[in-house]
């Protein structure tokens, strides 16, 4: 049973990394083909160095993962923050429904929703062409703050009320109060979300796709490159973008582990 | 919970201007349009001509049904396995089932082509041994394969994180109690995962019935889900926006009856179920 379990979880990790490992061996493809392997080049690599149109939609890809993420983080903590204040059962019911939306509606309903919202209030004030960095930003940061509220509001809800009214009773301001007592007790929340909301930004393309106009973010360039012949460049991209994640991904586990082991460490003493 | 919740609900004022403006605001202004023609005049004529797409509906919901099911019966069994390794195992694959989901799913379903293209890996290795060429590529099998594949970690970390947290002296219980290893997952396993189970069947389903990137690089141009009807339109610019939102409206109305059937099924979870 054991043996046959552990050859089961081999069996979907081979389905899960067949297609990476593919990638990555004809990446490194010297013709350009993407069936038959010539022999080993890394010419497209290089290519990609000189891509001045991929090197820029990396530019905007990054630009609006850290400006989305940042602003949904801290609009989404205050909402969590405001909306665990909230007595009415009904509006805060109804603000949660509202959270939910983009969550649960496909990105496809999401993305033509806001593209056709840019285009109705572009054409009030005037505008020819409404979609571009803005709206971009805009769907970005409203499709990551569910996902930032959500994680923070369970820690709120872990969180001590009485600790704040203690701090405040020993004369902190409500403000210094949350400061120093609120936010380092749901940071680790915080930082999900952050993460969350930064890695969700990278890869989307759906809703980047209906909202950004001319701005093209990385997802965009990729679409487009697959649409036209299929060469290995795409590979090369890929291949880089799964080595970076990989590489976060590890260290952010190594860290983890090392703050864990520091806490339990402080426990014990 | 009576505890005193801190803080002032003032401060989430700026999120509820925002998703009145960007989330509800947007979904009026696409009934609008639903409703209207090109011109702004009033009409029905949109939402009487979804007709014409009922093929689409029914594929997508069919593919993106038997995808979540495909998906499903792999993933469960995964999720309990890794459920019994380590903790230090555990947190590897976990992280190893969630690599995947970070990279760019346009490139991981674009790479399927050179697996199973023609010419592709596939049935180079079949006609080394004399067999073949299979026709993998362009068919409806590959579309399913592509929604499995792109979606299946989003049903594998529910699952293990609902399971992972379960009690595991209710088994043992069960078993003192003569279950066989049947009973025991009818039982009790699957009750117990049932939270999981509903957050990722969402999670599998909703981007699979709405995709139009794996219908058009692993189906060909012959098979036309209701997510590539709408980009078509939306493709063709203005003039047919009003059709493309009446489009999207009834594929959001159908989802979200989905999802409200599932979850009342499913005995409604007060957090609204694991997120991850």
């Amino acid at each position: 049973m054991k043996l046959l379990s552990r050859l089961y979880i081999a069996l979907i990790i081979l389905f899960l990394y067949a297609p990476v490992a593919v990638m990555i061996v004809f990446s490194f493809n010297s013709s350009s083909s993407v069936w038959v392997m010539g022999g080993f080049s890394t010419r497209w690599y290089e290519g990609l160095v000189k891509n001045t149109v991929m090197l820029s939609a990396l530019e905007h890809t990054l630009i609006i993962a850290l400006l989305s993420a940042i602003i949904s983080t801290v609009l989404g903590t205050a909402a969590a923050v405001g909306i665990t204040a909230i007595r009415n059962r009904i509006a805060k019911k109804a603000v949660m429904s509202v959270t939910q939306i983009p969550m649960m509606n496909a990105d496809i309903v999401t993305g033509i929703s806001l593209m056709l919202l840019f285009i109705f209030f572009g054409k009030l004030i005037g505008l020819d062409e409404s979609l571009g960095f803005a709206t971009v930003l805009i769907a970005h940061i409203t499709f990551n703050l569910p996902y930032v509220i959500l994680s923070v509001i369970p820690r709120l809800r872990q969180t001590d009320a009485h600790l704040s009214e203690a701090a405040m009773d020993l004369g902190c301001t409500p403000v210094k109060a949350f400061f120093k007592v609120i936010l380092p007790s749901i940071s680790t929340g915080i930082v999900t979300g952050f993460i969350m909301a930064f890695t969700l930004s990278l890869d989307d393309f759906v809703i980047s796709y209906f909202t950004c106009g001319h701005y093209q973010t990385l997802p965009i360039v990729i679409y487009n490159m697959t649409k036209k012949s299929v060469t290995p460049d795409t590979y090369a991209l890929s291949t880089l973008i799964f080595i970076t994640v990989f590489v976060l991904l590890i260290l952010y586990n190594i860290l983890q582990t090392k703050s864990e082991k520091k806490r339990t460490e402080i426990r014990r003493v | 919970m009576n505890k005193k919740a801190f803080g002032n609900k003032l401060v989430a004022s700026p999120y509820i201007v925002w998703s009145a403006i960007f989330i509800v605001v947007p979904l009026i202004i696409m009934v609008y349009f639903s409703l209207t023609d090109q011109n702004g005049a009033f009409t029905l004529a949109n939402i009487s001509d979804i007709g014409k797409y009922k093929k689409a509906f029914g594929i997508s919901i069919l593919y993106a049904a038997v995808a979540t099911l495909i998906t499903l019966v792999l993933a469960y069994p995964m999720a309990y396995f890794m459920t019994k390794l380590n903790i230090s195992s555990q947190r590897m694959l976990f992280m190893i089932v969630m690599i995947p989901m970070w990279m760019n799913f346009l490139i991981r379903t674009y790479s399927w082509i050179t697996i199973l293209a023609n010419t592709g890996l596939i049935n180079t290795f079949l006609s080394k041994l004399g067999l073949g060429p299979l026709r993998l590529i362009n068919t409806p099998g590959a579309v399913i394969l592509g929604m499995v594949y792109d979606f299946i970690p989003y049903m594998i970390l529910p699952l293990y994180s609902v399971m992972s947290k379960l009690d595991k002296s209710l088994l043992e219980a069960a078993e003192d109690l003569g279950s066989d290893a049947f009973t025991k997952f009818r039982r009790v396993l699957f009750p117990l995962s049932k939270p999981g189970m509903i957050s990722g069947i969402t999670m599998v389903f909703v981007p699979s019935v709405s995709t139009f990137y794996i219908s058009q690089k692993l189906g060909g141009n012959k098979t036309m889900l209701i997510g590539d009807t709408i980009e078509y339109f939306f493709n063709l610019g203005p003039t047919y926006y009003n059709i493309a939102s009446a489009i999207s409206l009834v594929l959001m109305v159908m989802i979200l009856v989905c999802l409200f059937i599932m979850n009342r099924c499913g005995g409604n979870d007060e957090d609204g179920g694991v997120l991850m």
